[in-house]
């Protein structure tokens, strides 16, 4: 009898915690340290099968298997049926191990400048860390469980997750969060080593720049998502589950710079470790609330505390654990060189300063009312005035010194020629505070450092790109910077701009809002593959010539029954005009919320950016340590030379 | 080792104790509103054809408390909480509805539907008796002793997990 995929599946996640294990228990005696490897290989490739395993059974609707009878349905497009395997929560735990499977299978291969005791150390971590999360998948949430009988058709998938917004985002996010798996369980090996030097933060930059690379893309995409699909009129919400992702990319942004001044003046050792281990801790962190339903939000998908407990175990075993090693063996790892504070160390230390604060408020804001509650039993919700007021002041302080840094000169003090260089942005930037003021009326003070700092920063990123002697490293740090920049002009012209109408009118009745004409034409059901739907027809004009045509639905699903809004948008210059349709009152009269957002677009605009500055890097870090193994390759004895890549 | 290197280690399993505390609590549907603990307000409403209307001096002075429940004929989830209206009713509970921004015929039409499990029924047409009460939406229903004091406010569809939770909030009002 040949076994079912699903069968082979579940086994192929048992044989992979079996090979964990050894990944685990490898480093411990010198003369396993050469199963690590193969373990790893092997690990990696039994997720990849378990993976396939359970796509399979997606794709072939096989309801016999709980999970797909639960999330998926025949009628379901063929992309969402691929996506459904994340898209719940055992399947989107399944993708967790298939990714830290993967980065082990990369760790395994690549090449390692520090040693075969080294890496096996580094797996060794990593195997733990897997050997958690299998075990947290093979007792606690079994994305293999069999239903018996099968149903002849499965549930359906929750409608609001049925699109491509949020089918890469889960994913996205997940490379970001395992990739500071990876830095965690370097900065453990390190410490075990007690090598923490540039060449340690040679080796582990390029994942620390990927993971922030995937977290700035998985966050863009969140928050893109909840902008045209929930119809809330709004790309930020300071969602308990929205800073579950943001505390690790803040952390992964400290470690990023961090790094750099470990790589490049072997300075700010154990601070660098300890934010590694951090960054780490809150991707589990961003788990846990996510996956126990602990906090009210949104996105508490589910809710269901012994699993909450599982994965808090976890975070505490395995966190408690590299914080004991840290506290053990920091010592040991003798603090770096010293240098001046108007240094670019000196300026990358405020950096990282500013960004703990960041961290701070948002980790407070977070668990506050949680602890309110538990304190008093009062109920409070914590949201936009609170962390708005906080974090904004420090984020244009932010932009400031990421104007001014690069510029800085490494270990010296020197600050000649600076005031030279930050002339242009200066002027820019206080002409674009004095153009909002005069030309849109902008007066808030908030709204204008806002610009003033985006302004500044722009300007500065670009000279910094446009200087001799370009290198990969810097075109990136350019690139990232002005991605910042363009960012936060959108996040500060969409909110400061932003007008919006909540009106109750009657078919071919209009309004006027900051120089559109919008009139409600139409309102008729429309039917999907699996929906039904009441669209509304907007027809905004300017200055009487047209300018689209909005179609906002309110929708509901048949498989699961659930109603949802589909907002209008249509792109107005690199802003939106975005309509939602409301409930009708009974008498022939609709809701209409319309909003006009300039310039919103720049938000996600600016992430690319970001994202695409850390790839430009990540190419300079490959290639620089390339360029530093050809060059110690060329004196050095044979035996010094580095394992090639299988 | 200097103890301060124990520091972050302290503040994780501090932070451990206090989530793993918290995991098991319960998530609420029921809202502790800032109307809780304050008198009903006010109001005289219009009754649907020729019953009789609802006004704030029906809801206190009886032998126990009574539920008002804020409803619409547009409204689909109140469709959904129609049998958990009536069990509720059966238990013994008087249920008097208030009806939003609604014309008499669709409310006669959803009630003859749906059933109509409630004594004394008041025509809200302006909304203005829902906003005094800090109603949020419909369907919403709110707890009153006899005293008249509000007691509990859910808000949304009353699901058939949350009957006992309000029988049982009835009587420690009665």
């Amino acid at each position: 009898m040949i076994p079912s995929p699903a069968e082979l599946g579940h086994l192929s996640l048992w044989l992979a915690a079996a090979a964990a294990l050894v990944m685990a228990a490898a480093p411990v005696r010198p003369a396993l340290v050469g199963l690590a490897r193969p373990a790893a290989v092997a690990h990696g490739l039994l997720l990849l099968c378990a993976y396939a395993a359970m796509t399979h059974a997606f794709l072939v609707s096989d309801f016999s298997v709980s999970l797909v009878a639960t999330n998926s349905h025949t009628a379901k497009p063929l992309l969402y049926r691929l996506t459904g395997v994340w898209a719940n929560h055992e399947g989107s735990m399944l993708l967790w191990v298939l990714i830290l499977g993967v980065a082990g299978l990369a760790v395994a291969l690549a090449r390692m400048p520090l040693g075969e005791t080294f890496r096996a150390r580094t797996l060794g971590s990593l195997g733990v860390v897997a050997l958690g999360f299998l075990a947290f998948l093979l007792f606690a949430s079994n994305p293999f469980a069999r239903l018996d009988p099968a149903p002849p058709e499965g549930m359906g998938l929750n409608p609001l997750l049925q699109d491509p917004g949020l089918a890469f985002h889960p994913p996205t996010l997940y490379v970001g969060y395992v990739g500071l798996v990876v830095a965690f369980a370097l900065a453990v090996a390190a410490l075990l080593d007690g090598k923490v030097g540039p060449a340690w933060a040679r080796a582990t930059r390029p994942w620390v720049t990927l993971a922030w690379a995937f977290l700035t893309m998985g966050i863009a995409l969140g928050s893109w998502w909840a902008y045209y699909e929930l119809g809330w009129g709004g790309w930020w919400f300071w969602d308990p589950v929205e800073n579950a992702a943001l505390m690790p990319w803040l952390a992964a942004t400290a470690l990023l710079h961090s790094i750099r001044v470990l790589e490049t003046r072997d300075a700010l050792r154990n601070w660098t470790l300890m934010l590694a281990i951090a960054g780490f801790t809150f991707s589990m962190l961003g788990t846990f609330i996510v996956r126990s339903g602990l906090l009210t939000s949104v996105h508490a998908f589910a809710v269901d505390p012994t699993r909450g407990l599982f994965l808090l175990v976890l975070l505490l075993g395995l966190t408690g654990w590299a914080l004991l090693v840290w506290a053990l063996r920091a010592p040991k790892v003798a603090e770096g060189a010293r240098f001046a504070m108007t240094s670019r160390e000196g300026v990358l230390v405020v950096n990282n300063l500013l960004l703990m604060a960041l961290l701070a408020i948002v980790f407070i804001g977070t668990l506050y009312p949680m602890a309110l509650e538990a304190w008093n039993g009062r109920q409070i919700s914590v949201g936009p005035p609170y962390f708005n007021a906080t974090t904004v002041p420090l984020i244009v302080l932010l932009a400031v010194l990421m104007g001014v840094g690069p510029f800085l000169a490494w270990k010296r003090g020197t600050t000649s020629g600076l005031s030279r260089r930050l002339l242009l942005p200066g002027l820019v930037a206080t002409a674009s505070a004095g153009a909002m003021l005069a030309l849109f009326g902008v007066s808030g003070l908030l709204a204008l450092l806002g610009v003033a700092a985006s302004a500044w920063l722009a300007v500065a990123s670009l000279q910094l790109l446009l200087r001799r002697g370009l290198t990969f490293g810097r075109a990136g740090t350019a690139l990232a910077h002005l991605g910042v920049a363009v960012s936060i002009l959108g996040a500060t012209a969409s909110g400061a701009l932003q007008r919006e109408a909540l009106v109750s009118i009657p078919l071919g009745d209009g309004f006027a809002l900051s120089g559109f004409t919008v009139t409600l034409d139409d309102v008729a059901p429309r039917a999907g593959p699996n929906w039904t739907a009441l669209e509304a027809t907007l027809s905004v004009t300017r200055d009487g010539a047209p300018v689209a045509t909005l179609r906002p639905q309110s929708r509901t699903y048949t498989s699961p029954p659930m109603e949802t809004t589909e907002a209008g948008i249509a792109m107005w210059r690199a802003g939106d005009l975005y309509a939602v349709l409301g409930k009708p009152d009974g008498s022939g009269r609709w809701q209409v919320h319309f909003w006009v957002k300039p310039l919103i677009h720049f938000i996600w605009w600016g992430a690319v950016l970001m994202a695409l500055g850390a790839v430009v890097a990540l190419g300079g870090a490959l290639r620089l340590g390339a360029l530093a193994r050809r060059r110690r390759a060329l004196p050095a004895p044979p035996a010094a030379v580095p394992l090639p890549a299988e | 080792m200097p103890l301060t290197r124990l520091l972050p280690l302290v503040a994780l399993l501090a932070l451990g104790v206090f989530l793993a505390l918290n995991l098991g609590r319960p998530q609420q549907a029921t809202i502790r509103s800032a109307m809780v603990g304050k008198p009903v307000p006010a109001f005289a409403l219009p009754g649907l054809g020729d019953r009789p209307g609802l006004a704030s001096a029906d809801l206190a002075g009886g032998e126990g408390p009574v539920l008002v429940n804020f409803f619409a004929s547009w409204c689909l989830p109140c469709r959904v909480e129609a049998p958990q209206l009536k069990a509720l009713a059966e238990a013994g509970i008087p249920i008097h509805g208030i009806a939003l921004r609604d014309a008499p015929a669709d409310i006669a039409a959803f009630l003859a539907r749906h059933g109509d499990p409630f004594v004394r029924i008041g025509r809200d047409e302006q909304g203005q008796v829902a906003i005094a009460f800090g109603s949020s939406g419909v369907p919403e229903t709110f707890l009153i002793d006899r005293r008249g004091i509000i007691r509990l406010q859910h808000q949304g569809e009353i699901r058939p997990e949350h009957v006992a939770e309000i029988l049982a909030e009835a009587r420690r009002w009665r």
